[in-house]
């Protein structure tokens, strides 16, 4: 969830009046909001970087606010206002045009073929007579900065450059060349640099080196040049020095460029919809064209306002209210959805406009809606719903999954390619290496992180292990064990053997062989054969335990598991410095 | 019991005195180690009052090692002195001897010696007083002869910072006649036996008191972990409420039962190596139900169903990629999908398990707990459906004030976050997630338009830490659990008081 940071003051001022902390906090809950922190610019930098370089920071108030994933028009003041005033009713939500330029011929962005092979797409527009000031200035970066950490995915998806027109003319283009072809002055340089003289000065550039990945690979970069041939960016890593915004900008071009078309034409209709509004003719947008190299042209922004019509028993039978078609309206049209009744039945026609990229359902308007309501003036009801329940028979415990490879394999005296182990690709740790095969490991460091505790130590745990097994859709199924472990100054096998007959008795197999349960000596060859024919064992196996004192056990003549005297190293490799004897076991065919 | 025969001299010494003895003093007389003499005391005050004795505590000088060498052989600087010839002897062979180094300096500040460092082959000592006096050993010899009071307290503070003298604290008993003083002790029974209950004799035997502010002996039983109790309590609840376990017993999961399924786009960041544990092997799911999967493709890149769809371009390769599942709600799509397959019939489903995330970890946070959901289905359910039974079931869990703020969540719209009113913090706190199914995920399915799908979810750690009041997870879960708290935690009882 992202979260936008506000000067509260700024703020207050926008909205038109004052609140509490705790009716701003009311209010961001309702609109589903989350004022997440108050604090100042001194505050976080004392918290970060210690009190003497907070010393000179600004002490201004600043609202932490989170904001839901899929709302892009609410990551700036100027959004965030817009949306609470129509909200609380102080506003009406104003409308976005799209305008030809005074002079005729709009501005050109041309795509050349080249860019096909790294990032194929690209949407201009342009904001026509803007007047800058501090607070606007920066706002406009951080919108770009929350846009792309978000719907952008971090530059991967969308990156956009803004440009001060007046230093640059059009046509443009947006072409793609060998890393050594490129060569310009970047934003905030003193002299030029090749590309790949750029790659690796920026490999050490704390927020720049995130991006380089995206291009790094690739045999040509994207590059966006004026008629004049000035480089006014590189995406998604750098824009030239040369055409750099000021507080004295007068005219801004605005480029995004893509991999996902979709997403870069949400993305140019956040920045043109949220910073029109300082052009002198406000919330108006100068149409650019793009040409793409099969020679289509496109204009953008787009600014598409979009009609939905649904009718309002709809949105009250999903949300469980019973208001009129004409307060229905009104509540949309409090969300900036603007909406009426149409007449005819019960209709409402609601308008999507581009600031609402979120809406893309008739469940998004009844969302809304509800929200408009109030989700707390909701009737809470009790659905009516018949059922007759039903369980599955099962337990759980509590030692993690995961493990390292290690565990399952080598301190068990194991080979990991004999475990049928699930492998994770991306493990931030050793210890997310693999799905655990086998619930053993899990006890023993139990036991070691518990060596304080008096002996005898007990423990046992009913739980799942992952396998691998082809005939299933994903490739792996969970198997459910049980397993026990005794640990003392003796080995207590007896203990354990007792605990496997008293299990068998409350299961109500008897100690018989044949149709009942037994258990029979285990020895090298006789493992070999249970792996190939009886039963693909995969957990305890022969040489996790002291030679000789192993036996397998066999329910119904198939065996399930194996119970025995661990073996000496075993129990060092898991640093425990007594006997130990233990049991593991499948009990799939008994659940 | 301690020695019946220093037990009995004890009682006999005290006999004959009128105040009382002090417990060092009879060990000295008696020749035995001073514990010896504790252990008798103790036994007799056991045995009520017998004696009474009261702990002193008395401070003396004693020698250290090294004080002890002194006392015997003389002090460092007396044997230098009194190791050199007339004739002087060489400085390097004076540095060979053990008190060299340390009698030297001593010597030279005392002025015995002097040191002629033009000598012919090296500096050379020489004594320059006929005869000394050793005061350090004799000041060491009055301490070891117990006659410290000759000392002044300068003086042994000097010696305690040579490490020659150290100040020793002793406790001993002062020991006196009790109120039921005797010389003769009748053994004390500790314990009722047959033989006494058949021939009676318990009429004549005394008992030793029993000590009740000792803990009893811990019965021999097993334990459930907490996280266990708590899930039988979700349960349990769950099934009050008529609700069907899900099998959840699939830990690996395709991303598109995860995520495709439930209409969350294949950029989203929940999807990202950061966030989702992928598997090397096996790597990718083969089988899914075809019809279906062309369905959900077309939903994410195209729209329809009524949605206009994110347009982009939906690729089975992601689809395929193996993970850990990051919610069970995988489960309540595969679920889902099922009852799709057949006349639909009503459903209400709960799932306990465990689920994982590639989270970075910290004291609440892990790569795998488990998650509970509730899923309820059926025709014309509303948004106020879902707030009643999310009352109903935190009800069930003691939580009775609740309130929803809106939220967003991909494949649930409305969605809500439930917050619940601690009156320990004085604030509203999340408990859990909740919201409708999107059509996007229920339509492709196969499920009628008209059924709405409900659902919430919510960690079985956080109110199993908040109940048991555990502030680090990983004494929760996972190996490093405190085997002590699983023994002491008490049985769970979800209710107003403890929630």
């Amino acid at each position: 969830m992202p979260t936008v940071g506000v000067k509260r003051d700024l703020l207050f001022k926008a909205l038109g009046r004052t609140y509490t902390d705790e009716e701003f906090d009311e209010l961001c809950f309702e609109f589903g909001l989350e004022l997440d922190e108050i604090t100042s610019e001194k505050e976080i930098i004392s918290r970060e970087q210690g009190d003497s370089k907070a010393s000179g920071a600004s002490d201004t108030i600043l609202y932490k606010i989170d904001v839901p994933a899929n709302r892009y028009d609410l990551l700036c003041l100027e959004g965030l206002v817009r949306g609470l005033q129509v909200f609380k009713n102080t506003l009406e939500a104003p409308r976005y045009r799209r305008v030809s330029p005074s002079s005729g011929e709009p501005q050109k962005l041309v795509i050349t073929k080249e860019t096909a092979a790294v990032r194929p797409h690209a949407v201009a527009a342009v904001l026509r007579n803007i007047t800058f000031t501090q607070e606007r200035y920066d706002s406009f970066i951080e919108l770009q900065e929350k846009l792309h950490q978000n719907i952008c995915r971090k530059r991967s998806l969308v990156a956009i450059g803004t440009h001060d027109l007046d230093t640059i003319s059009g046509p443009f283009t947006y072409t793609a060349k060998p890393p050594g072809d490129i060569s310009f002055k970047p934003l905030n340089q003193t002299k030029e640099y090749t590309a790949t003289q750029l790659m690796s000065l920026y490999k050490t550039d704390s927020h720049l080196r995130h991006y380089l990945h995206i291009i790094e690979d690739k045999p040509v970069y994207p590059v966006i040049y004026d008629s004049n041939g000035i480089v006014l960016s590189m995406p998604p890593i750098i824009n030239g020095d040369h055409s750099k915004i000021t507080l004295k900008t007068k005219n801004v071009f605005i480029e995004c460029t893509a991999t996902d078309v979709t997403k870069a034409k949400i993305v140019l209709d956040m920045m043109v919809t949220m910073f029109s509004e300082y052009c002198s003719q406000p919330f108006t947008v100068e149409e650019a064209e793009v040409v793409y190299p099969d020679g289509k042209t496109y204009k953008y922004p787009e600014l598409a306002y979009r009609k939905e019509k649904l009718s309002s028993e709809f949105i009250n039978r999903k949300v469980g209210i019973n208001e009129s078609t004409e307060k229905i309206a009104q509540l949309l049209t409090r969300m900036c959805l603007l909406s009426q009744a149409t007449g005819v039945g019960d209709e409402i026609e609601v308008e999507i406009p581009p600031t609402r990229s979120d809406i893309i359902h008739a469940c998004d308007i009844m969302e809304d809606a509800a929200m408009a309501y109030g989700f707390n003036n909701i009737p809470r009801t009790t659905p009516r719903t018949y059922t007759v329940a039903n369980q599955v028979p099962g337990f759980s415990s509590a030692c993690l999954m995961c493990c390292s490879q290690e565990d399952i394999a080598e301190k068990l005296a194991k080979k990991i390619s004999e475990t049928k182990a699930v492998h994770i690709s991306n493990p931030k740790t050793a210890e997310f290496q693999v799905a655990r095969t086998t619930l053993l490991p899990g006890l023993l460091k139990t036991i070691a992180a518990n060596r304080k505790m008096p002996l005898p130590l007990k423990l046992f745990e009913i739980s799942d292990v992952v396998l691998k097994d082809e005939t299933k859709d994903v490739g792996a199924r969970n198997s459910r064990r049980f397993c026990a472990v005794y640990y003392n100054k003796s080995p207590g096998f007896e203990v354990i053997h007792g605990l496997l007959d008293r299990t068998m008795q409350l299961l109500e197999v008897k100690s018989v062989r044949g149709d009942g349960y037994h258990i029979q000596a285990a020895d090298g060859k006789k493992a070999l054969r249970g792996n190939t024919l009886s039963f693909i064992w995969s957990c305890v196996s022969y040489s996790t335990f002291f030679p000789g004192r192993c036996a397998e056990i066999f329910v119904r003549g198939k065996s399930v598991g194996r119970l025995g005297v661990l073996h000496p190293d075993v129990i060092n490799r898991f640093e425990l410095t007594m006997p130990c004897s233990a049991l593991e076991m499948d009990i799939e065919p008994f659940l | 019991m301690a020695d019946t025969g220093v037990v009995e001299t004890l009682l006999r010494l005290i006999e004959k005195v009128d105040d009382g003895v002090d417990s060092l003093e009879v060990a000295a007389s008696l020749g035995v180690d001073h514990q010896v003499i504790v252990g008798a005391v103790k036994s007799l005050q056991a045995l009520g009052d017998i004696i009474s004795a009261e702990l002193r505590s008395s401070k003396h000088w004693e020698l250290t090692e090294e004080g002890t060498e002194i006392a015997e052989q003389g002090s460092h600087e007396a044997r230098v002195f009194s190791s050199i010839p007339l004739e002087g002897l060489a400085q390097s062979e004076l540095m060979k001897l053990s008190f060299g180094k340390i009698g030297f300096s001593k010597a030279m500040s005392n002025k015995w010696i002097r040191v002629d460092k033009s000598h012919e082959g090296g500096p050379r000592i020489f004594k320059t007083v006929e005869s000394i006096d050793d005061q350090v050993r004799e000041k060491l010899l009055l301490v070891k002869k117990a006659n410290t009071a000759q000392l002044e307290e300068k003086e042994k503070n000097e010696l305690k910072k040579r490490k020659l003298l150290s100040e020793v604290t002793v406790k001993s008993y002062w020991i006196s006649k009790g109120i039921s003083f005797s010389t003769t002790i009748t053994k004390q029974e500790t314990e009722l036996t047959p033989e006494m209950v058949a021939n009676g004799s318990w009429k004549e035997k005394k008992f030793k008191p029993y000590n009740f502010e000792a803990m009893g002996v811990a019965p021999d039983c097993g334990h459930l972990h907490p996280l266990m109790k708590v899930r039988t309590q979700f349960r349990q609840i769950f099934l009050e409420m008529g609700f069907t376990e899900m099998p959840t017993n699939n830990f690996i999961e395709s991303s598109f039962w995860n995520f495709d399924s439930l209409f969350q786009p294949q950029q989203h960041p929940a999807r990202d190596q950061h966030d989702t544990f992928f598997l090397s092997d096996p790597a990718l799911a083969h089988e899914f139900p075809q019809d279906y999967l062309e369905r959900v493709k077309k939903v994410h890149s195209e729209g329809g169903f009524g949605s206009q769809g994110y347009k982009y371009d939906w690729k089975i390769e992601e689809a395929q990629k193996n993970i850990l599942r990051t919610h069970t709600t995988a489960v309540s799509a595969r679920m889902l999908y099922k009852l799709a397959q057949q006349k639909f019939t009503p459903v209400k489903y709960f799932s306990i398990d465990r689920v994982f995330r590639n989270e970075t970890l910290d004291a609440t946070h892990l790569a795998e707990f488990h998650q509970i959901e509730g899923v309820v289905a059926d025709y014309g359910l509303t948004l106020g459906d879902l707030m009643g039974i999310l009352h109903q079931f935190f009800t069930k869990l003691g939580i009775t004030k609740l309130r929803f703020k809106p939220a967003y969540n991909p494949y649930t719209e409305p969605s809500m976050e439930v917050f619940s009113y601690h009156e320990g913090l004085k604030k509203w706190v999340e408990v859990g997630n909740s919201g409708v199914f999107r059509p996007e995920m229920l339509l492709p399915m196969g499920l009628p338009e008209d059924v709405s799908v409900i659902a919430w979810g919510l960690s079985l750690e956080r109110p199993t830490m908040i109940k048991y009041g555990i502030n680090n997870i990983r004494e929760l879960v996972g190996h490093k659990v405190n085997l002590q708290m699983v023994y002491d935690s008490p049985i769970c009882r979800l209710d107003p008081n403890t929630a």
